[in-house]
């Protein structure tokens, strides 16, 4: 039996090139496309945006034929929690300095694992902002404040 | 003689103390990243390229050189003792490697797998100083038609080579373009993709996506695996391989370096097609084939040799075409371009001490390997008990920092948060993202060529196939296409790919 359609995953490959094809040609019709002789800087960007589209048609009709599941499962916690470590950490450079931002950055990376020890990860947290501090600020060299205001 | 005059200038360079130190650096921090588990070579040279920034060019590579070769060793080494490949190039070693350990002979399949990777990266560097310079000098005599072809040619074939479906994969290709060409255009100054953000007016950072796709992206596949592993060393043993040892490898480790080396070349051909082929010619041409698969020692030797070959020929169209033949070589192109110097035939004769001093220092890193790595195995073993749970957030450290490091940007840590999210849908959903790094690193220099072959050509497309050069690389694409599309080829390459 084959799998319901949202379990596809040549549809879903298929599905996303289509999408993305088709925003590519769609935001390329701003730019000039030119002509053969004269590229315009639309010409590319439209010919790959048509390509991905012909690809996606393929790979969604082979995955019609053959029906195969997606595999491999997805830990929505590391899905939703790692994007977001990098999120934190980007934010806090800016309004904090780079010590706040690697705590946070350490902290939520780990309380995505699927074990969480508290103490183990307050410890990593220790090491790894120290060892960073050494590493990047005193051994590199690299100009970010340690904490902003200080 | 011509060759010795440049070996000899190229050791010149790779021994000054400054780049000693470096490729020991990279060799030492590759190889331990690579038998760390679960961080594969391109993930440790995507996370550590920031560290080059602020070094010297030539130092530069030869570091990221040796960290690549250091991870590719430590992936053996991991495979050997705990049965756990670091990557897949690794998987075959796995089968009579770990065996080997078992018995209680870890040592001596450790030692034949460095004495064979030592042996093919010293043939393999003559083969890059011996075929480098004519390849790159015709490259010269290349105009925009010949190098469209010609990297229409090596897209193709990594699309055709890589794991997975080829479909996807050619779409990926084709994606990693569109990618590239993100940012202003060099032709008409228009931003193109931008959607209002000023940090994408020079496209798309290549360390972003890298970092992205294969560091984060890896690391939320790797904690999606519900499987817990389990480390289990046995002792390594005695290092010596006894000279009945040495005797059966030396066919073994010449034939896998000769295979290695023929297949390195090709664009898109990953280590694992070259491993697995040698490991199946030593299986048919042994007397005993029944030994294979219970420690035979040919199943170690050979597709370590041919590992490492294929790794360092890879290095051979990358410096002397400007086209990178596998996503590691990508990455290595990238690198060149942070440093400000344009990929290509140029290299050879602009950057005569950054081409033989890295030839040079491919010997040297692969010496170190053997005279280092060998004492430090004990080393080694103690750190495949760290568990993944604090290895990840190091990694995210790394990822996070090496980012906001290349232009001190908020917005491109956030981009590669973006990736790393589609990395992993892109995995799941069956796409290889290496042709796609491929094609991101090509992008605009596929446009620029393009562009200016039909500007020569006066708008005229059939200029791909009355130049002679250009009619032969657009002829190898076609059939390369036409003959994995057959449908028993099609199969046997599921085979190994798969």
């Amino acid at each position: 039996m084959k799998p319901g359609l949202h379990k596809n995953k040549d549809f879903w490959a298929g599905m996303m090139l289509i999408g993305i094809g088709a925003a590519a040609m769609f935001i390329a019709r701003d730019y000039r496309f030119g002509s053969a002789l004269r590229m315009g800087p639309g010409f590319f960007p439209t010919v790959l945006g048509g390509l991905l589209i012909a690809f996606g048609i393929c790979i969604v009709a082979v995955g019609l034929r053959s029906g195969e599941k997606i595999q491999g499962s997805l830990s929505l916690r590391a899905l939703v929690m790692l994007p977001l470590a990098l999120v934190l950490f980007g934010i806090l450079m800016q309004v904090a300095g780079f010590i706040p931002a690697l705590v946070a950055l350490v902290f939520v990376s780990a309380a995505s694992g699927r074990e969480f020890k508290l103490m183990e990860v307050l410890l990593l947290t220790v090491v790894l902002t120290v060892a960073s501090v050494a590493l990047f600020i005193w051994g590199l060299g690299l100009p970010y404040p340690l904490i902003k205001g200080f | 003689m011509e060759l010795f005059h440049n070996l000899i200038f190229g050791f010149g360079v790779a021994l000054s103390l400054q780049n000693v130190l470096y490729c020991f650096i990279g060799v030492m921090v590759g190889t331990l990243i690579g038998v760390l588990p679960g961080i594969g070579p391109m993930a440790t040279v995507a996370m550590l390229l920031p560290l080059t920034y602020n070094v010297p060019p030539v130092a530069a590579m030869i570091m990221l050189a040796g960290i690549y070769y250091g991870a590719m060793y430590g992936g053996s080494t991991t495979s050997i003792l705990v049965n756990l490949p670091g990557e897949t190039a690794s998987v075959i070693t796995c089968i009579d490697g770990y065996q080997m350990a078992r018995q209680g002979r870890a040592g001596v399949a450790l030692a034949i797998s460095a004495i064979g990777s030592f042996f093919a990266g010293t043939v393999c560097t003559l083969i890059v100083a011996m075929f480098g310079p004519p390849l790159a000098n015709m490259a010269l005599k290349f105009g925009s038609p010949e190098y469209f072809s010609l990297m229409l040619m090596g897209l193709v074939t990594a699309a055709v080579l890589a794991q997975g479906d080829m479909l996807k994969s050619l779409a990926m290709v084709v994606l990693g373009l569109l990618l590239g060409i993100v940012g202003s255009d060099v032709d008409s100054g228009v931003k193109r993709f931008c959607f209002g953000f000023y940090e994408l007016a020079d496209g798309i950072g290549f360390v972003i996506i890298a970092v992205g796709v294969f560091a984060v992206g890896e690391v939320i596949s790797n904690l999606s695996d519900p499987e817990e592993r389990t480390v289990f060393t046995s002792r390594v043993g005695s290092l010596y391989p006894t000279l009945q040892d040495l005797k059966q490898s030396i066919a073994p480790i010449i034939r896998g370096t000769a295979l290695g080396a023929f297949l390195g070349v090709l664009p898109g051909t990953t280590p694992s097609i070259a491993t697995f082929a040698s490991y199946m010619i030593e299986k048919k041409v042994a007397k005993d084939p029944s030994r294979f698969g219970h420690g035979a020692i040919e199943g170690v030797a050979a597709p370590e040799s041919a590992n490492n070959a294929d790794a360092q020929c890879k290095f051979i169209p990358m410096l002397t075409l400007g086209i990178p033949a596998s996503g590691t070589m990508a990455l290595m192109l990238g690198a060149l371009m942070i440093h400000g110097i344009a990929p290509g035939p140029g290299v050879m004769t602009q950057k005569p001490d950054l081409f033989w001093g890295l030839i040079a220092s491919m010997w040297i890193g692969n010496l170190m390997l053997v005279i280092l790595n060998l004492p430090l195995i004990g080393m080694w073993v103690s750190l495949l008990k760290v568990p993944y749970r604090m290895l990840f957030p190091a990694i995210m450290v790394f990822s996070a920092i090496g980012i906001y490091s290349t232009n001190n940007a908020s917005f491109d840590v956030y981009l590669a948060a973006l990736f790393g999210i589609l990395g992993i849908a892109w995995r799941m959903f069956g796409c290889s993202p290496v042709p796609m790094m491929l094609g991101f690193v090509l992008g605009p220099m596929v446009e620029e060529n393009l562009r200016r072959a039909l500007q020569v050509s006066e708008g005229d497309p059939s200029v791909f196939v009355t130049r002679p050069i250009s009619l032969a690389f657009i002829i190898v694409s076609v059939l390369i296409l036409v003959v994995m599309m057959l449908p028993a080829v099609k199969k046997r390459r599921g085979d190994i790919t798969g």
